[in-house]
Parts: structure tokens; sequence; C-alpha cells
């Protein structure tokens, strides 16, 4: 686009300040997450490999990391299961109601977390009178992990088409066949990307985790918010929260090597 | 014909074997949870067991519309919502032009990206993040911006909104930018060929034609916003939000919890009906 230089550079500014606005903080708490002082004090002083050694000996975060996989796997299992038949059904069917399936299976992420989370313990609590548990966060969890398998798996079959389908129809394999050999080995790196995403969102999620745990149970995100207070432990906090940082650009970079369906990793 | 019937009847159960599961989860369990919620929200409890009684009364709701402690948390997430929403708007047009109008395609592609990661990293850090920046005295905001004499505010609702905004951007850069994407560049041309000046170009025909994407951004920062109750605990100071009256009335009066969260609610259902006609609901 023909734009004056003055134009050009006023808005590479403005880019610019917005990626310092939004990496400067990450930034700041990885290099703190070195820093010798046990209370907040910046610059840091002196630079310590310490708190990495005590967090990762800490059994609290190892029983609550433990938990978040638990949680994590289990919801994205019920998720792909889900959100793959959910797509099946909307990108290779005519059927009432289907336009306000995309709205339906957005809603999870898109209403506050709170009102989830409440509606949830609501539900578990008082409706059904089962009580929170580690079953009861699964079930939050896969609820709003849906959407994410969903969008990656329907912008995959709509690319696809259903030619192939046919073809193998047409030369005499039968449904289950074609499945087998022609549909899932096309859409298996869409459905990787999208449960490594849904075990993304899984593992960060507070607000639905906080309404539908069990007593007793903490996920990593519950374990720093119960201990982001507590004087003695923040620079063990700080590594976790690094330790999330560095982890949350693997699911997002292995996703966009494998799928490239959906820009933005199928959250919207 | 007896083939093509069994055919069609096969299709059918196909279909419904296809959609039970996710139908019943989405439907049965979520907006089924969703609707008890709300009928709750009718309901009272006994006040020396803390037992919910299932009487039909709009006591929590008189108690909700009376009380001026609790319109003023309405109010004032209301204006926090509405505040983050601007400032998103302010940050993410300019960003969302130069990624899709200006950059080369290498850089376009390593743009997008660097947008998408923080949307994965985890909410809480990036909230906590911005406890050590507005942390007074020690933070990071007093020592890059000390020396020419901004200070950081502390924690109160301008951290508040601040973090929100933080939090929420990725979700307004990322339909903006599919928006201008859209856009064919040679409608910009044209209106500059026209004789407009580049502002006016924006205003006239850029701004109309990605308000939609806007809006769309927009349902996400504004409910997101709304529901928020742990940002206002990590950085908020003594700020409250809707979110934090209910996360309070949780475990004491779980039927009131629910009355108040039907404002976020109606706001957005409210919301949604006033921007249906704009064209969002199907940009995103």
């Amino acid at each position: 686009m023909i734009l004056s230089n003055k134009a050009r550079y006023l808005l590479m500014t403005l880019m610019g300040i917005g990626l310092a606005f939004i990496y400067v903080p990450l930034i700041i708490v990885f290099i703190n997450s070195f820093n010798a002082s046990k209370t907040f004090s910046w610059p840091p002083r002196d630079l310590t490999f310490d708190w990495w050694n005590r967090a990762i000996a800490n059994t609290g975060v190892r029983e609550a990391l433990g938990w978040s996989v638990i949680a994590g796997v289990s919801a994205t299992l019920i998720a792909l299961a889900l959100g793959t038949a959910l797509a099946f059904a909307v990108a290779r069917y005519e059927f009432f109601g289907r336009e306000a399936i995309s709205l339906l299976v957005v809603l999870p992420i898109s209403l506050p977390g709170i009102i989830t989370g409440l509606a949830l313990n609501n539900a578990f609590t008082q409706t059904l009178g089962i009580g929170t548990s580690a079953f009861t966060i699964i079930v939050g969890h896969a609820t709003f992990c849906i959407v994410i398998v969903y969008n990656n798996a329907i912008a995959r079959l709509k690319r696809l088409g259903t030619s192939l389908q046919e073809a193998s129809m047409d030369l005499g394999a039968n449904g289950f066949t074609t499945f087998r050999l022609i549909t899932l080995p096309n859409i298996s790196s869409a459905l990787f990307a999208g449960g490594l995403l849904a075990f993304g969102l899984s593992f960060d999620e507070i607000v639905v985790t906080t309404f539908t745990a069990g007593p007793g149970i903490q996920t990593l995100p519950v374990w720093i918010f119960n201990n982001l207070f507590r004087p003695n432990q923040a620079p063990i906090v700080n590594v976790v929260a690094a330790t999330l940082i560095v982890i949350s650009i693997l699911p997002i970079y292995l996703s966009q090597r494998l799928s490239a369906d959906t820009s933005s990793g199928g959250r919207f | 014909m007896k083939l093509i019937n069994w055919l069609h009847r096969h299709e059918k159960v196909r279909l419904a074997t296809l959609l039970s599961g996710p139908i019943a989860w989405l439907v049965v369990a979520y907006l089924g949870a969703i609707s008890a919620l709300l009928i709750t929200s009718f309901f009272t409890i006994n006040t020396f067991t803390g037992d919910v009684i299932q009487k039909f009364n709009l006591g929590n709701f008189q108690e909700l519309f009376t009380d001026p402690a609790y319109r003023n948390v309405a109010l004032r997430t209301l204006f926090i919502a509405t505040a983050v929403t601007v400032n998103c708007v302010i940050l993410a047009v300019p960003m969302a032009f130069y990624i899709s109008k200006v950059s080369t395609p290498r850089a376009k592609k390593v743009l997008i990206a660097l947008i998408l990661t923080p949307l994965w990293a985890s909410y809480l850090v990036k909230i906590y993040s911005w406890r050590t920046m507005f942390e007074p005295g020690t933070g990071v905001i007093n020592w890059l911006f000390g020396p020419i004499g901004i200070h950081s505010p502390g924690f109160g609702l301008i951290s508040i909104i601040v973090g929100l905004t933080y939090l929420w951007l990725p979700y307004m850069i990322l339909p903006i930018y599919s928006g201008l994407d859209r856009l064919p560049n040679t409608l910009i041309e044209a209106s500059s060929d026209l004789g407009a000046r580049n502002f006016a170009t924006f205003k006239r025909v850029i701004l109309p034609l990605i308000f939609p994407s806007i809006v769309a951004g927009s349902m996400f920062t504004f409910s997101l916003s709304l529901g928020d109750y742990i940002t206002a605990q990590i950085i908020g100071g003594k700020i409250q939000m809707l979110g934090n009256v209910v996360y309070q009335n949780f475990s004491l009066n779980l039927p009131f919890a629910a009355t108040i969260s039907a404002v976020p609610i109606a706001i957005m259902g409210g919301y949604l009906w006033l921007i249906r006609k704009t064209g969002a609901l199907s940009s995103l």
C-alpha cells in the first residue's frame, strides 16, 4: 500500500509501543524468577538459580502440576470426541438449528468464566447434589475446550471437501474404511493442534477451576493464586509463572506448524 | 426405493449419533446449568444453616436494585468494561492496520504469532506481571518512568483498567486484523486518488468498513471485563467489581451470587441485541 513516510513511521512506532506493552511485563516476570532478593525489588541486584531448584523440589507445586495434567488430559480427550463429532455433523449434514450451533459452542468461552463456574457449581452442588471433585473440574474444563477442537476440526473439514471421501466410496470402501484410511489421516494434524490448544487452555484456567474444584484439589493456577500473597512463597511463584510463560509458547508454535487453518488457533 | 429409504434413515441415524453427545453436553448440561443458575437467583437461604430454600421470591432482586452499594459496583464495572474496550480499540486499530497493510508478508507471519502467543500465556501470570509493574515504590513503572516524572498510581481503578486492557488486547487485534485483510487495498487507493487525505480516508472509508470487526472484538473485551474478579483481587487494591461481589457471596449466599451474576448476563444480552444489526456476529 502507498503511504506517506510520515504515516508509515507513525504506524511503525505505534506497533512498537503495542508490542512493548504486550511483552515487557512477561519479560519482567521471567527475569524476576532469577532475582536473588526474597522480597520484590526491581531492578534485581543479584541473579540466582536457587528458586528454580526449590520450585522443582516443592511438593505443593508437584501435586498441583499432577492435578493440572490429569484435568487437562481428561478434558482434552472429552473435547476431542465431542468437538470432532459436532464438527462432522455441522460440516457434512443439513439439519434444523445448525446455525445456532456456532453460537452455542462459543458461549462457554465468551461468557465470563465466573458465570460458567458459578452455573456449574450450582448444578453440581444444588441441582444434582453430587458435590465438587476432580471429576467436576474435568467436566468444567471440557465444556470450554470443545470449541477449540471444534473450530480446528471444522476449518479442516470445510477445506477438505467431500470429493476424496466420495472417490473412496466409489472405489468400494465402506464408510468405516473411508474414515480410517482417508478422512482421519487428512484431519489428524488439525485434531492434534486442536487437542494441544485445548490442553493449553485447560492448563491455564483458574476461574472455572476455583468454582468446580473438590476440597483439597489445587491445579497449578489455583496453587499460584493461593500462594501469591504469601511472602515466603513469592520467589517460587515467580518461577512457576516464568515456566508457564515459556510453556505457553509451545502449543501455539506447534499448532501453527501443524495446521494453518485458523489464525487464532481456534480460540475464536 | 427400499435402499434409498434405508440410506436416508441410515444417514439420520448417523447424524443423530454425531450430534447426541455434543448436544447433550452443551444444551442439556451447559445451558441447563445456566438456566438453573438464573432460577436459583429467585431463591433464598436459611440464614441460620445457610441452606438454599427453593421458594420463588423477588427479595434478591429487590436488594440488588435498592442497595446503592450494589448499584455503584455495577456502574463502576460498566465504566471499567467500557474504558477497557475503548483502550483496546485505540491500541488495536493501528497495530492491526500495520500488520495487515504495511508489513511485508514475512513480517506479517511473525507479527501474528507475536500477537497470538500472549493469548495462550497464563491469565494469572499476565495479571501477576502487572503487579510487579504497578508495585508502589519498587515497581517497574517507577523504575522505568520515574526519571521522567511519571509514577505508578498504585493499585486501584487505573491499574485494573490497564491490566484488563492488557489481557484482552489480542481479542481486539485479531478480528480487526481479519476485517482489514478482507478490505481491498484498491479502495484505500481510490479514496486517496480522489483527493482524500490519510485521515479522511481512515475516517470515511476504512472505519465504516471495519466497524463490524471492532464490534466483534468488543464483545470479548466487554464481556470478559464484566465478569472478571481476579484482576481486581490482584491489582485492584480496595476496588471491587461485580465479579468480586459474586465471589464473596458464592460461599455465603449462593442465590444472591446468582442474582448478581444475572447482571452481566443481562448486560451482555442487551449488548448482543444492540449489535445484532451491525453484522458483528457473522464476522467473528
